[in-house]
């Protein structure tokens, strides 16, 4: 295994995350867990009433790789669509699969950072918990 | 120093790494691996069935095993060594056949909270089962249970107390002989979570002053799949079978059946042979090295961890100060980095240490950390591989992006 996947982007979210905290007036909340690991995330979103993410925060431990992953891919969302979001975690998961095209690693940005994850198996979950977490949210307020 | 011990171990020639984490299972001499092989290959039949010589030699190879280990713990006699697949069975085995059926409502089950779930989870369920009260023992910080803290617990209603002879996440000794002594005066009785003593330390369950001990072959170099328990042969003849079916009877009618003799009692269907028989010569093996050179390698390297770690001011080691009392575990803490981060950074080196909760959430808990990363020493490490470990531990911050 190589340790690619703690470079810079990866670090700076991890000590000075961006999102870390509470917003006061979020229309979601809900708390992803790995039990295995005792990584424990609680994820909210604030979504308008066009669906369009106006703002995201996280707040609970786990690793660096959980926590850079959550907090990399609010900084994705905040201002798209829920649709949007969505999508772009699908491309994630492709991405930890090792199957995303370059145009698709383009699209995620920084996020592309843990690209080297499909490498490390062991550490997938740590990856994909803020993320896994995010589609549970969006998925069940389809309806709202 | 190297250790000549290694080239006894086939892995660290053929998948070479610096092994870290023989508190979670130990690695394999050739002469338990060669014993499995020469098992299947020489002996293989369903022992204690058939009449003819291949399963006589089955039968033979799996209860010179149990002599084995009868005389390795100084058991009263083989009838009194059951075995199973590992710890935790042998644990549940007593917590089932023992504790709910002979302790009752109101009695008091004590242990401690620094239990592996394998020794917690089944007096849980006992206590629940039974309206029995189940007490936790709270240790210092450096793992010591005190005096007060025995008066203040353990009351004439204890009828059980299960503890562990060593921790697996703080490696330090439990006061099993004040335990046994204090639940002996009300009538009840020790039971012992020796998975990780028996490995590291002559074990005499008479000197232990233990009722039931309970331990896993593949933490003492034998295959998987073979755990042992240990019971006084007066507790074992009154308390039920636990598992039901094929070689556990004396006679089987429609309408019952009457029990094997001991220990057979207790090991219901097809048993595990060549596990027994390589866990044999993992005994073997263990006394040719000795105990006394094996808590040397493991004091002295234990103490080279401890050393380089007090120079990082941002390590935290839980337990005792002093490394003659961790059993060769050491586990610890890196301000500002998460123990799975630690631990995938040191497997880019192959070093292999464990991080996570090590199956002891509630004393996590009790100590104020989620999780910790853990180094386990046994009597094939050296200090090659203990430097090629802190060196890797000096880069950890840095590799996270921390100046220091
Ligand atoms: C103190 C202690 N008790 C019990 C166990 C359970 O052993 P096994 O998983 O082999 O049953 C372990 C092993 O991790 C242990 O360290």
């Amino acid at each position: 295994m190589s340790l690619n996947i703690y470079g810079e982007i990866l670090n700076e979210h991890n000590i000075r995350p961006t999102h870390k905290g509470n917003i006061a007036d979020a229309t979601i909340r809900l708390e992803g867990k790995n039990p295995t690991c005792g990584d424990d995330i609680y994820l909210e979103l604030k979504v308008g009433e066009d669906g369009t993410i106006e703002d995201g925060a996280f707040n609970g431990s786990g690793c660096a790789i959980s926590q850079a992953s959550v907090d990399i891919m609010i900084d994705l969302i905040i201002g798209e669509s829920k649709e949007r979001a969505l999508e772009l975690c699908e491309k994630f998961m492709k991405m930890i699969r090792g199957e995303a095209s370059p145009e698709d690693l383009d699209e995620l940005d920084e996020a592309a950072a843990l690209k080297d994850i499909s490498h490390m198996p062991a550490r997938v979950k740590c990856a994909v918990l803020g993320w896994h977490t995010m589609e549970e949210m969006l998925k069940k307020t389809d309806d709202l | 120093m190297s250790n000549i011990l290694k080239k006894d171990f086939p892995v660290f020639e053929k998948a070479p790494c610096v092994y870290l984490d023989s508190a979670a299972t130990a690695q394999r001499p050739y002469v338990v691996i060669d014993a499995v092989k020469e098992f299947y290959e020489t002996m293989n039949a369903n022992p204690l069935r058939g009449l003819y010589e291949l399963s006589m030699a089955a039968t033979q190879a799996y209860e010179e095993a149990r002599e084995c280990v009868a005389d390795f713990i100084g058991a009263g006699s083989p009838g009194e060594i059951i075995f199973t697949r590992n710890a935790t069975e042998s644990l549940n085995l007593v917590a089932y056949s023992y504790a709910l059926n002979f302790l009752k409502e109101g009695d008091e089950i004590v242990t401690t909270v620094m239990e592996h779930h394998s020794n917690m989870l089944p007096w849980q369920m006992a206590a629940e089962k039974i309206g029995a009260k189940l007490i936790y023992l709270e240790p210092g910080e450096d793992g010591t249970i005190t005096e007060e803290e025995m008066d203040r617990k353990i009351s004439p209603k204890c009828k059980l107390i299960a503890a562990a002879h060593v921790s697996n996440v703080l490696g330090c000794i439990n006061p099993i002989k004040e335990l046994a002594d204090r639940v002996h005066k009300n009538g009840g009785v020790m039971v012992v979570d020796g998975a990780q003593s028996v490995p590291h330390m002559e074990v005499d369950v008479k000197e232990l002053g233990a009722d039931f001990l309970a331990f896993s072959g593949h933490k003492l170099m034998g295959p998987f799949g073979i755990g042992v328990l240990w019971a006084k042969r007066e507790l074992l003849e009154a308390m039920p079978p636990f598992l039901r079916g094929g070689e556990m009877i004396e006679y089987v009618s429609l309408d019952g059946a009457t029990w094997a003799e001991l220990p057979h009692k207790f090991e219901a269907g097809t048993v595990n042979p060549s596990g027994a028989y390589g866990l044999m010569k993992a005994i073997g093996y263990l006394k040719d090295v000795g105990f006394d050179r094996i808590r040397k390698i493991e004091d002295e390297l234990t103490a080279r961890i401890f050393d380089a770690f007090s120079e990082m001011e941002y390590i935290h080691i839980l337990g005792s100060d002093d490394p003659k009392k961790h059993t060769g575990i050491v586990s610890f803490t890196i301000d500002g980095v998460h123990p799975h981060d630690i631990s995938s950074i040191l497997d880019s080196e192959n070093v292999d240490i464990r991080a996570g909760h090590h199956c002891a959430q509630p004393l996590m808990e009790y100590l104020g950390v989620m999780n910790t990363a853990r180094a386990s020493l046994y009597l094939y490490n050296d200090e090659e591989d203990v430097d090629a470990f802190v060196n890797m531990i000096r880069k950890v911050r840095g590799i996270m992006g921390y100046e220091s």
